[in-house]
Order: structure tokens, then sequence, then C-alpha cells
């Protein structure tokens, strides 16, 4: 008889049935729109939202086991109805609530800055000479919640080492689209509009890097950060830009959003990083999602538990000034 | 002008069933009632839910005065306890969910928050400073306290900026609904302000037309 033993490193072995039918989490995400939509005309402010329908399509990929965590992933309904997107809006059912109207298809991305290959391309044509792998990643959100999310997506590193940066690319820096008739969020100055992000070169080399296209096997949805977006589950969420329209190259560091509207509380690198807070608010422990109301905190871990594989990368660092 | 039968036996029980509605929406939702739920973060639901009423009762409570004299209603003086007391239950109850499901009773990280947090901090004394406004609401308690109940009282002009304050410092970077609470608030004490002002103003005026007369 065969055990499958778990070791730690290993992949997440999702049973077909732990995975939500798509038909009921469609249905469930209706109920809960309903439900968030009752909850907002109840303060006499918001319109009814427009649904944004899952115009998802399946993908066909691997699981990368080495890079996966064996924790459960949150469910799909979670993942796609609890998130910061705010070209969407500020609250969390933003996203999901007011994506209906964007359309990530077709899509290019330009690539720019200190690199041989350069220019405008289709997002296809940047993907296809590269397999898709799914890995199952936890996600740390700056504001001490977490999820474990299973991306699928292709290595940054790849992507990078195709477009031949020189060597004067110290930094890669992202973009994300300006669309402020489909993305009602960007209509106020709530950020400096467009979205940007960015890594240094040896961060985004890394394997753990990932520009993802899709979660649980299916096309990103909008409101996830459709059709490309970034993901480094050892730094705060809002590093992970959405609806990616840019890769340029830099010499320097480039500006990022976060750091741009409160420098004090959102550095460059936002590493998950227990001992060091936000101004504001303690980052020593987070709430996991989808354990119910009676879920209290959990410790964080050091770079979100990606320390074995990441911390080589700040060997030296002040991390409380890097923060 | 309602009367004082007619406020007490009509006006008063819809109010205070009213006021209990996002209590009730709140358990409804809990227990999953008609397909409802608190979605993903439940505990943050029920925190924020509860704050929120918390901090709008209050802003009601405070508005009465004005509203009375704006339309000279005198019953709504009538109500003012009762949404006041609804604040400071919401305003309980809002910390009853950070300390027990948020936060799980974990002294160490509650301890260093309530000390170091400073939105925390700004939160917690102005919990503190409704306790002595709620336990001395009685009429027994208003008759011993005489004069000095309203001064006490007159702590809910400190209590209620600490609670909009306590909003905005928690809000990330979208400060547009804490800006609309500030707004309304300082309408409302800028008024009680202004009120006072014209008088000593004007007398301050005469004295010193008088004084150049001379």
């Amino acid at each position: 008889m065969l055990i499958r033993r778990k070791r730690p490193g290993d992949c997440a072995h999702v049973q077909p049935s732990e995975i939500t039918p798509e038909g009921v989490y469609l249905n469930r995400r209706l109920l809960l729109q309903a439900a968030l939509a009752a909850g907002a005309t109840g303060l006499g402010a918001a319109a009814w939202p427009t649904a944004s329908q899952a115009k998802v399509t399946d993908l066909s990929f691997k699981r990368n086991q080495r890079f996966s965590t064996t924790e459960t992933p949150n469910s799909y309904e979670d993942v796609t109805t609890y998130n910061n997107f705010y070209e969407f809006g500020t609250g969390k059912g933003d996203p999901v609530a007011n994506s209906g109207r964007f359309k990530p298809e077709p899509w290019t991305v330009t690539i720019s800055g200190e690199a041989e290959v350069k220019g405008k391309f289709a997002l296809e044509d940047i993907l296809k000479p590269h397999a898709l792998e799914e890995r199952v990643y936890r996600l740390r959100c700056v504001e001490a919640w977490s999820m474990v999310i299973p991306w699928v997506g292709v290595p940054l590193a790849e992507v990078v080492k195709r477009c031949k940066p020189t060597s004067k690319a110290k930094y890669v820096a992202f973009k994300t689209v300006m669309r402020p008739a489909e993305m009602p969020g960007q209509r106020y100055p709530v950020l400096e509009w467009p979205y940007v992000e960015g890594l240094r070169m040896d961060e985004a080399m890394h394997p753990l890097s990932l520009l993802a296209v899709g979660l649980y096997g299916k096309t990103l949805p909008n409101q996830n950060g459709a059709p490309l977006r970034l993901v480094t589950p050892w730094k705060y969420g809002f590093k992970g830009i959405k609806s990616i329209v840019e890769i340029r190259f830099t010499e320097r560091e480039p500006p990022t959003s976060w750091n741009i509207a409160a420098s004090h509380e959102y550095g460059f690198y936002a590493n998950v990083n227990p001992q060091v807070d936000h101004p504001r608010w303690s980052q020593a422990r987070e709430r996991h999602i989808g354990a119910g109301l009676f879920n209290s905190r959990v410790p964080t871990q050091m770079f979100n538990g990606y320390a074995k594989e990441v911390a080589d990368l700040y060997r030296g660092m002040d991390l409380r000034k890097n923060f | 002008m309602p009367s004082t039968i007619v406020v007490r036996r009509y006006l008063k029980p819809p109010l205070f069933l009213l006021c209990l509605l996002p209590f009730i929406w709140v358990a409804v939702r809990a227990f999953g009632i008609g397909g409802t739920s608190l979605g993903a973060n439940p505990v943050e639901a029920v925190q924020d839910t509860f704050g929120q009423w918390g901090l709008r009762l209050l802003v009601i409570t405070l508005a009465m005065t004005p509203l009375r004299d704006w339309f000279n209603a005198p019953w709504l003086i009538q109500l003012r306890r009762m949404l006041g007391l609804f604040g400071f239950f919401y305003v309980l109850l809002h910390f009853l969910t950070w300390l027990l499901l948020d936060q799980g009773l974990y002294w160490p990280g509650i301890l260093v928050d309530i000390g170091k947090r400073p939105f925390i901090t700004i939160g917690f004394a102005a919990l503190l400073m409704l306790i002595p406004l709620a336990v001395t609401s009685t009429n027994g308690m208003m008759r011993r306290l005489g004069k000095r109940w309203k001064s006490l009282h007159r702590l809910v002009y400190l209590i209620v900026p600490l609670g909009v304050w306590h909003y905005y410092w928690q809000v990330k970077a979208d400060v547009r609904e804490p800006l609309i609470y500030l707004t309304i608030v300082a309408v409302l004490l800028g008024w009680r302000l202004w009120k006072r002002l014209p008088a000593r103003n004007a007398a301050g005026w005469t004295a010193a037309r008088d004084r150049i007369k001379q």
C-alpha cells in the first residue's frame, strides 16, 4: 500500500472534493453580493453593485510541488470576494462588486528601460514560451489578515531573462493599467494613479516571484488582478501589483504607490516581519481568513514563512530601516 | 408638538427597535439566516458594524440639542438618553468583539495595543469616559448630581471627537468617510461654541464702543 506522507515544502494535495464546484460558488457569490448590496444600501450610500461575473476559463498547468505550502487553500469564494484592489474601491467587497465592466482582453504589456528586448507585446506572446505552473502560496496583507491561494503563473525570473536586462538594470518596476472608465476607484485620488510597484533585481529573479495569470486553475477574475499580476509571497500583499501593463528595468529604486502615499508606514521592501510593526498597528499576529467568527489571531512568521528561501536576500540589512 | 406621553408611548418604543436593528442584522448574518453571511472576515465585519453604529449614535445624540434649537422641537431631548445609551451599547460591543473575537483574550497583545497603538489608546480612553456617563444616566443620578450632572456629561464633547479620531487613524488611505464624521461633529460642536461667542462679542463690542464714546 502506498502511503503518502506530507513533508515540509511538499505541495498541498487538494482533493477534487475539496474544491467548490463552479456552479455552487457562483450561486453563493450572487447571494453574497445581494447581502453586500443590502448592507451597502442600508447605509444609503451605494448603488446596486455591478456584479462581476467570472468570465474565467480553464488553464492547463502543472503543480510546482517544491514551492507550494501544504496548508489548505482558502475557498474560491473567500479569495475572490474579499481583497484589496483600490482601483475598484477601498472596501474589501468593492473589487468583486465594481470590476464587472473591466476588460482584461486583449492585453498588451510594454517592456522598457534597461533591457535589450523592449517594446509592446501581446500578453499571449509573453506567456507562450513558458509552461504555466500552480503554486499554493500564503498571502499576508499589511492589514494583518492572511489567506492561502493556489496561483497559476510563470516564474518572473524566466520572463525577466527573456527581456535580456542590461548590466545597468538593478530594479524591475511595474505599472497597473489606467482606466478610470472601467476602474471607478481611479476617479478618486485615494492613491496616486496608476499604481506602481517594484522589486530589486535579485528579488525579481528569486524563484518564488511569480507572474500570475490565474488562480484555482482558471484565469484571474477581474477583481484579483486580471489578466496579469505579481505574487511575492514573502512580502505584504500590496507588493503584488495587479493588471500589469508595463515592466520597466531601472538603475535606481523605482517609486512605489504605498510608499508615495505614506513613506513612514510603507517601505520599498515591505517584507512580512512580525518584529517590525506598522506605526499604527501590530504586525506580530494575523487573522487567517476563512476560519469563522471564533478564530483569533495566529503568530505571523518571519518573511511570511519563507525565511529559508529569501532571508539570504537581505543578509546584513537593517530590516527596521528597510521595512 | 407631541406631548411627553406621546413621545414616551409612541416614539420611544419604535426608536428602541430602530436602534436595535444593527445588532439584529449582525445576529442574522452570524447565524446565516436566509442565506446571509458575515463574509470572509466575520470578526472584522462584526467589529466594524458595532464600531460604526456606536459612533453614529453618539453623533446623533450630539445632534439632539442643535436640532431642538433649529427646529424648535424640545421633545427631541426626551430621545437623547436612549440614543446615547445605545451609542454606549454599540461601543461596548465593539470593544468586546475586539477583546474576545479579534484578540481572543490574548493579554500580551491587548495590553501592548492599548498602551502602544495610539488609535487603540484613544478609542479605549473614549470608552472609559463613556462609562460614568452611562452610569449617571438615570433620573435618580441626575437628581443626585444636580448641576454637576451637566458638567460631567459635557465629557461627550471630548468623547465623540476621540471616536472620530480613532476611526480616522485606523483607515489606511481612504479618509473620506472619517472626514464626513469630522465635518458633522465640527458643525455640531462649532455651533455650540458659536452660540456662546456672539453674546460675549456683543458685550465686548458694547464695552469697547462705550469706552470710545467716553
